[in-house]
């Protein structure tokens, strides 16, 4: 294995995972196999972080071909980090889902879901190492349908209907975004995203290239779930299998807003993105009231499942926020949100999994006096939580920090103090859990079976733990995103 | 050990303490030992670090940069000495009175208690040891975090929406205005380090932008409760009364006016800020909070209620000194967070004396307590003398240097609110004084002596070293005076 080659490897790793898990037709073998390919693409992805913090970016033709005629798959600063950040989460994920999909489905399906996953991880990893427009196309397809499938998977039957939403919204953003690429082909002639960035510098103010930016626009913002785009979220979150909501929550809309930032700032470059389309004013507009809107709705949710996917939905906003700014800060702020808002995010879904393990779902009632009962799962989930307000000493600080200092060095005062308010909604709705869990009296549905298997707790804690760690020392990710800030705005 | 190696202790013993007690949980008796013997060490490692700050040095701890530029690190200076002394001195006599109050009243919980309160100790060491903002914030934010499970302590309703109030109010004022002045501070200054002189002077900030900026701080920093952002105190008295002793009347509050007077000092700078007059409008609304919050506490028929009124008041003492911006009246400031605490923090444990022994909550049943609780009582009128500036407890010394102050400034307000208020505190403490020792108990209540001696022994303990602060006065006067920049012999107090 040369480093040449390791843009490809990082992604085939899974792919070729998936055909084995499912040829295994067992379940201990699949999921050994599909921890394996994830464990193999953290390393190769952390390999490449390291590579191109060094050396600048590696580029990888496939089969030989040379871009732009080729499928090239290139790698930079910014999808590295994306890169690091989903085979990271697929990693520490897969244990859990030992545990925790064993309880969840039958067993003779057992080694579907993890060819699933396989596919999954494979798709989103694709999308962020390759360099091809279509061939994301190809790859965003991947992931969608195979989280289609894995959300269908819930033990609850509105499951399935909640993939079925998801599939049909998820179906519209991908022809939208495919209708993008192919009038872009129409212009340009390439499909290769760097060649295509060149050929657009001297027509990017003709109506079908405009027409392309609002179709992948639309198609991209469909899938990261901004508002108001986000219909299909909430439903998907609160009832796909626990490892899956994890999983998906922390990698999935990233992976699409890494697409975003590729396509605003690599393909169609800033002039005509911000200068000539008001879309800075139209995604701080969507942000705003993505962030006022889902964060008021997660408040009067009655499953903590659920109030974390409408939590999810407002910190997408922080994000696209960020992308608005344009600014050096602003996007720092957006790719180190992606990060710690990934890891923190998966954390608490991870714990609330564990809940819902014991208690069937993670519904308030059955999370009255918890900390009693599942003392370490409540005391993580209010460390993430706290990351997920953005405490100093925690991730989520570290994006907030940048966030608000991007807004004053705008002179956008009150863009700051809406910030700093709305944290202020993830305080209640985060300390609705803290009273339920550490003040009410234990109540009768409250799980009493003690915490969930260490298979569960272990990987949820790493997650915790990490979103400490971000808090603390931000040598790796305030200094990637930084770096990938810079190349943006190149 | 070297004097980072101190500063490093500083921090990891009470945390470290935390951890010990919380696996010592079962056994009653060896959690309470090592709660003493951290907060022993922990006095121990500040009273090692204090000769190096007293003879001009300023020992760092730099631990490592947490955002590109700003790092988390540590100076020992004289204001954070003096904090820091406090704050650690009386954690041990704090702790043995909770010994006595927490199993005298059979609480729950108790190792949940004694885990937090040492680590609401490393927060606040944390605090007064931070070499720049960030740091502070940081510690400052934790101080929030780990003391809400002390006043929700009891877990009832009542103890939920103090809970609520009490977090409501800290963090919504440190996350929106606090957080933004901070990051602003870093937009305008590039630095956030404490620095003599300031940071801001040549941030070129209009007077009106350093206005805006400073209230920010002043609202932002919600544990000096400066009205309207006072409301957290009252509500925090839910909480146990070591709780309320000990950290609502000096560890948290404290830190707040601490803030208060480190940003003043270090960051705006007290020449900078008297050259711009952008905290002219300071001093009036410390006054209106000494005034009001001591009309509020005079109307508290609830003893715990009118002693955190009593504190709100006089914490915008020391606010109302720092904004006169003279070297005398920040001198008192630093002064008056060591004689606050001290008078108060034996006021605190009267009340919870009374309670232990008595139940009583109320003003009004203490007709003839002070026959049956003499030493109770006694210490409680010492404190309430140190509060009213009567010589020669030790608040009568930073309330001279104080009007000494406000005179130099020419700030005839500040004198008149400074007089008023003075009444006001003999009006609402003398009577208690009054009814505890002159009048007749009510017949038909059941007998009662006082509370069990741990209690009685801390409180003695520290109205003692309220009558004696004034005669040993040269460490608190001499970090008070370095704090303000005047020369050893600059003041005769």
């Amino acid at each position: 294995m040369s480093a040449e080659q390791l843009p490809a490897l990082v992604v085939v790793a899974p792919l070729v995972a998936a055909p084995v898990a499912l040829l295994a037709r067992r379940a201990l073998p699949a999921w050994m196999v599909a921890t394996a390919a994830c464990g193999f693409s953290f390393v190769a992805a952390l390999a490449l972080a390291v590579q191109v913090t060094s050396g600048g970016a590696v580029s990888y033709a496939l089969g030989s071909w040379p871009p732009p005629w080729g499928i090239e798959y290139r790698v930079d600063v910014l999808s590295a980090f994306v890169l690091v950040l989903v085979s990271g989460v697929a990693t520490v994920v897969a244990p859990f889902a030992w545990a925790s999909a064993s309880a969840e489905l039958e067993r003779e399906r057992l080694y579907l879901f993890y060819a699933l996953y396989c596919l999954c991880v494979a798709g989103l990893l694709g999308m962020t190492a390759t360099g091809d427009a279509f061939n994301l196309f190809v790859f965003m397809e991947i992931a969608s349908l195979s989280s289609y499938v894995l959300i269908a998977l819930g033990r609850d039957r509105r499951a399935l209907l909640s993939a079925y939403q998801y599939l049909v919204l998820g179906t519209i953003g991908a022809t939208f975004y495919v209708i993008g690429i192919g009038l872009l082909y129409l212009m340009t002639g390439t499909l290769n995203m760097a060649d295509m960035a060149a050929r657009l510098s001297d027509i990017s103010s003709t109506r079908p290239v405009l027409a392309a930016l609002a179709f992948i626009t639309v198609g991209v913002s469909l899938k990261l779930a901004l508002f108001p785009l986000h219909l299909w979220l909430p439903n998907a979150y609160t009832y796909a299998p626990s490892a899956v909501t994890a999983f998906l929550a922390a990698t999935g809309t990233k992976v699409s807003v890494y697409v975003l930032l590729r396509f605003y700032f690599g393909v169609f470059g800033t002039r005509i993105v911000l200068e000539e389309l008001p879309m800075s004013q139209i995604l701080l507009a969507l942000s705003v009231v993505a962030i006022v809107t889902a964060s008021l709705v997660a408040l009067w949710q009655a499953d903590l499942k659920r109030l974390l996917a409408y939590s999810s939905i407002a910190q997408i906003g922080y994000i696209t926020l960020g992308i608005s700014m344009a600014s050096r800060e602003g996007l720092t702020a957006a790719v180190v949100h992606l990060f710690n808002h990934g890891i923190t995010k998966g954390a608490l879904f991870l714990l609330v999994g564990g809940v819902a393990l014991r208690a069937g779902h993670a519904g308030f009632d059955r999370l009255q006096g918890l900390a009693r009962t599942m003392p370490l799962t409540s005391l993580g989930i209010v460390i993430a939580g706290l990351s997920l307000i953005g405490t100093p000493g925690t991730a989520g600080f570290v994006s907030k920090w940048y966030l608000v200092l991007g807004a004053i060095e705008a002179g956008r005062w009150w863009l700051a103090a809406f910030i700093v308010a709305t944290s202020l909604i993830a305080v209640a709705y985060i300390w609705r859990f803290v009273e339920a869990a550490y003040l009410a009296p234990l109540g009768g549905a409250t799980p009493r079976a003690g915490e969930a298997p260490a298979a569960m707790l272990v990987p949820a804690w790493i997650l915790v733990a990490a979103s400490v760690w971000f808090g603390f020392d931000t040598s790796y990710s305030v200094q990637g995103a930084a770096r990938a800030a810079a190349l943006l705005l190149q | 050990m070297t004097d980072s190696q101190l500063i490093a202790a500083a921090l990891a013993v009470p945390a470290t303490g935390a951890g010990l007690v919380a696996l010592a949980g079962r056994w009653p008796d060896a959690r309470e030992t090592l709660t003493l013997a951290a907060a022993a060490a922990l006095f121990a490692a500040v009273l090692a670090l204090l000769p190096a700050v007293l003879a001009g040095a300023r020992p760092e701890l730099i631990a490592w940069d947490l955002l590109p530029g700003i790092a988390i690190a540590f100076r020992a200076e004289p204001l954070g000495m003096l904090f820091a002394l406090v704050a650690s001195g009386l954690w041990i006599v704090n702790s043995i009175y909770s010994i006595g109050y927490m199993r005298g009243n059979k609480e729950r919980n108790q190792t949940r208690f004694y885990a937090c309160f040492a680590l609401a100790l490393a927060a606040t060491m944390g605090i007064a040891l931070a070499a720049n903002l960030l740091t502070m914030f940081l510690f400052y934010e934790a101080l929030t975090l780990v003391t809400w499970p002390l006043v929700t302590h009891h877990g009832d309703a009542e103890a939920r929406s103090g809970g609520r109030v009490y977090l409501g109010i800290l963090l919504g004022t440190s996350i929106g205005l606090l957080l933004p002045a901070v990051i602003a501070t870093w937009a305008f200054a590039g630095t956030l380090e404490f620095t003599p002189g300031g940071i801001l002077r040549d941030a070129g900030l209009s007077r009106g932008a350093l206005a805006a900026l400073l209230a920010l701080y002043m609202f932002g920093i919600g544990k000096a409760a400066l009205m309207p952002v006072h409301r957290w105190l009252p509500a925090a008295m839910v909480a146990p009364t070591p709780v309320s002793a000990l950290l609502h009347a000096v560890a948290v509050v404290k830190a707040g006016v601490f803030a208060v007077v480190k940003v003043i000092v270090y960051v705006f700078g007290v020449d900078a800020l008297a050259g711009s007059g952008a905290a002219d409008w300071l001093p009036a609304i410390a006054g209106f909070t000494i005034i009001a919050a001591s009309i509020v506490a005079l109307r508290s028929d609830n003893l715990k209620r009118r002693l955190a009124y009593s504190t709100v008041s006089q914490l915008s003492y020391v606010v109302l000194a720092a904004a006169l911006l003279t070297p005398l009246s920040v001198a008192a400031a630093a002064l008056h967070i060591a004689a606050h605490a001290l008078g108060k923090i034996t006021l605190f444990f009267a009340a919870g004396a009374i309670y232990t022994a008595a139940g009583k909550t109320q003003v009004s049943q203490l007709d003839g307590i002070g026959r049956r609780m003499p030493w109770t009582m006694g210490a409680f009128a010492v404190g309430a003398a140190s509060l009213i500036g009567i010589p020669p407890a030790a608040g009568f010394l930073s309330k001279w240097l104080l009007f000494q102050g406000a005179a130099s400034a020419g700030h005839w307000l500040a004198i008149a609110v400074l007089t008023v208020s003075t009444v006001l505190n003999a009006a609402y403490f003398l009577p208690i004084v009054h009814a505890a020792f002159l009048r007749e108990a009510p017949g038909g209540e059941p007998a009662h002596g006082e509370a069990p001696w741990p209690i009685v022994a801390a409180l003695v303990f520290t109205a003692a070293a309220t009558l004696a602060l004034p005669f040993a006065v040269g460490v608190p006067l001499g970090l008070a005076r370095s704090v303000a920049g005047i020369p050893p012999a600059g003041i005769s107090p």
